[in-house]
């Protein structure tokens, strides 16, 4: 059984395959998905039907998906950048809420006064604040990777949980907001510092356009700069980039800060545009959803895009659907789970494909 | 002074190994894993998979050891998907165990509110009773009666799997496909099978950690019980340099710390804010593996996915 079939590398990627790889990935996520909804005895074809409407159906449901969407294109692009360089950066969860911390620590009202700096120096300090409190925090475990060989997988992970325990510190501390009648929330942001409305009368802002900006910014980056091309050389082999006097570790810490501080802004882009103070359930899980969002993307920042919105489609459908119909809103996390699993192995189909092992 | 009272009562000794027997049984879980070659970062959500599953099973009706078994043999599925994924499909061993994480833990939260639609407080169950018979045992008596049968369970399971690795055929055959899988090969073993034989095997035993705390420390299936004891344990396993013995030194000096915190957490009249000690257990084993890294000598093939005849 186990071996009469075998992989084999195409001598070229599928072209087609390629295309149509998130096609079959989706369609396959929401086969398996038909089958949950069934056990938990609703409608299939109506329970699909209120996600896409919840999820885009109305004007309002359009804005909710792209508030959604704008911290997960960040957290996306932090991944995608780390991954690509083989760095494995899963710590986008603390690095957001860190970057949060941080943009209030700068913008809030302390005392019920802001900094007295000019509105665009200060909005630009709380920016760098929120992107280097990021970046700092991802150097710690990229330096002990690149000193020390430690697995930057588990230490990335592991942060995230020190890190909630630190803003978890600091609301009940320091940066607890004493008008928030005892509920763990910070200080808010100076009004002047809160982000544009994008769509009238909805949540949406304009830190969807600063989120897809600098989606651009990153495919420049790796496409037309020396350092982009040193990421992805490094990323496709370390030790031949050694060999070929690359410098290595300088690439992978350049690569830390600019994956750490586009999470870190993820966090400052939340308070700014949506929550205005922090708390501890500002993410729910936008730095997991983030590794997914990357990987549905094979890591193209642009695709990032694309692949965010319909990650902050299926999560703000599936709340909108669990509020019509009884179709727990977990849902939305089995999908996004499944469209994983099932990409990586579409992903892989366009470069392998399976041969039937002769007679012997 | 505080302390030193602390150490001499047996109640802080049972804490301790309560506190260690999820993270002995998940360690070992990676350690058989990555003794093949396969880095399984599937525990964290295979925990919550093995304590929601177990817990159902006995509150359908089932007795408790039953309930055991139910939660080896789903944390044994989700094993199989990984091993599928990264054995015989050869995807990122990072990526698909992150997959399978996200997904185990999505699909028990999932199955709870389906199964539970309505409920506020969590449905309770009979857990383990302690075991107060082995009392009179002198010295280790008192701290084994606190504890259940799953500890028990968890104490022999440590021989076990260094008897099983270094004192069989199977075991050499395993550690053999995790550090020359090409030899191995040659030795006309199935690098295929053997791997997906020590995933699933280790997911049935990190299946099982999770569903002490439901079965055990707790009655019910609450969300985040997990909470990092997962990745924890794969941190413990670089800890351990990959051997049972030294896991479960580990994981008691991992959980002697943890009780220690948890009791001056409470004596110490909040000298400093209780983030700081809950945090204490992330930074130990984050210490563990910048300690243990360098003299690490991980499994050759960890990782590195092996497809016959190709390099």
């Amino acid at each position: 059984m186990i071996g009469a079939w075998r992989l084999e590398r195409r001598t070229e990627p599928s072209r087609t395959a390629t295309a149509l790889a998130p096609l079959a990935a989706i369609a396959f996520t929401l086969l398996v998905c038909a089958a949950l909804v069934a056990w938990a005895g609703a409608p299939i074809g109506q329970t699909y039907a209120l996600l896409f409407d919840g999820a885009f159906g109305s004007r309002f449901a359009i804005s909710e998906t792209l508030t959604r969407a704008t911290p997960l294109i960040l957290t996306g692009l932090a991944c995608a950048v780390a991954f690509r360089a083989r760095l494995f950066n899963i710590g986008a969860e603390g690095q957001l809420y860190l970057g949060a911390l941080a943009a209030v620590a700068v913008g809030g009202m302390h005392g019920g006064e802001a900094l007295d700096w000019p509105m665009p120096v200060l909005f630009a300090a709380m920016m760098a604040a929120a992107a280097l409190a990021g970046a700092v925090w991802l150097l710690i475990p990229a330096l002990m990777k690149a000193k020390l060989g430690v697995d930057e997988v588990v230490t990335t992970l592991l942060g995230n949980f020190i890190v909630l325990l630190i803003v978890s510190m600091m609301l009940d501390g320091p940066m607890k907001d004493p008008m928030a009648m005892g509920w763990p929330q910070s200080v808010a942001l100076a009004s002047d510092l809160e982000l544009g409305k994008l769509i009238e009368r909805t949540r949406a802002h304009t830190g969807l356009l600063w989120a897809a900006g600098l989606a651009v910014v990153v495919w420049l980056v790796n496409r037309y700069t020396v350092f982009g091309f040193r990421m992805r050389a490094v990323g496709a082999n370390a030790h031949a980039s050694k060999f070929l006097g690359l410098p290595v570790t300088r690439v992978m810490i350049g690569t830390a800060l600019l994956s750490g501080a586009l999470a870190g802004l993820a966090g400052a882009i939340e308070v700014a545009g949506r929550t205005s103070y922090v708390t501890l359930d500002m993410s729910p899980g936008y730095g997991y959803s983030g590794v997914v969002v990357a990987m549905l993307a094979a890591l193209h920042p642009l695709g990032v895009v694309a692949a965010a919105v319909f990650v902050a489609g299926v999560l703000v459908g599936a709340d909108s659907m669990s509020r019509a119909i009884a179709v727990p809103n977990y849902i939305a996390d089995v999908i996004v789970a499944t469209a994983l699993l099932s990409m990586l192995v579409a992903m892989l189909f366009s470069q392998y494909r399976l041969r039937r092992m002769g007679a012997a | 002074m505080e302390t030193l009272d602390l150490l001499g009562s047996a109640a802080f000794w049972v804490a301790m190994l309560r506190i260690a027997t999820p993270l002995i049984l998940g360690t070992l879980g990676v350690l058989l894993c990555e003794r093949a070659g396969v880095l399984n970062l599937g525990i964290e959500g295979i925990m919550v998979a093995g304590a929601f599953s177990g817990w159902l099973a006995v509150y359908l009706g089932a007795p408790l050891p039953v309930g055991v078994l139910v939660a080896a043999v789903v944390g044994g599925l989700f094993g199989l998907l990984h091993a599928v994924l990264t054995v015989m499909l050869g995807l990122s061993q990072h990526v698909s165990g992150l997959g399978v994480t996200m997904l185990a833990s999505s699909l028990s939260y999932f199955a709870y509110r389906v199964s539970f639609p309505k409920v506020e407080t969590p449905p309770t169950i009979t857990p383990f009773a302690e075991m107060h018979w082995l009392d009179g045992i002198p010295i280790i008596g008192p701290v084994l009666g606190g504890q259940t049968p799953m500890t028990l369970f968890a104490l022999l399971a440590v021989p076990a799997i260094a008897w099983l690795l270094y004192r069989t055929p199977v075991g050499l055959a395993l550690r053999m496909v995790g550090e020359n899988p090409a030899a191995a090969e040659g030795q006309g073993l199935s690098v295929t099978r053997l791997r997906i034989g020590a995933i699933v095997a280790g997911s049935a035993l990190m299946g099982v950690a999770g569903s002490f705390l439901t079965l055990s420390a707790f009655n019910a299936f609450f969300f985040n019980m997990i909470n990092g004891r997962g990745w924890i344990c794969v941190a413990l396993v670089v800890f351990a340099s990959w051997r049972p013995g030294k896991a479960l030194a580990g994981a008691l000096l991992f959980a002697f710390f943890d009780a220690l915190q948890l009791r001056l957490q409470q004596s110490s009249g909040a000298s400093l804010p209780y983030q700081v000690y809950l945090m204490i257990p992330y930074i130990l084993s984050i210490l563990a593996l910048v300690v243990m890294a360098r003299r690490a000598a991980y499994p050759q093939a960890l990782m590195k996915p092996y497809r016959k005849g190709e390099r």
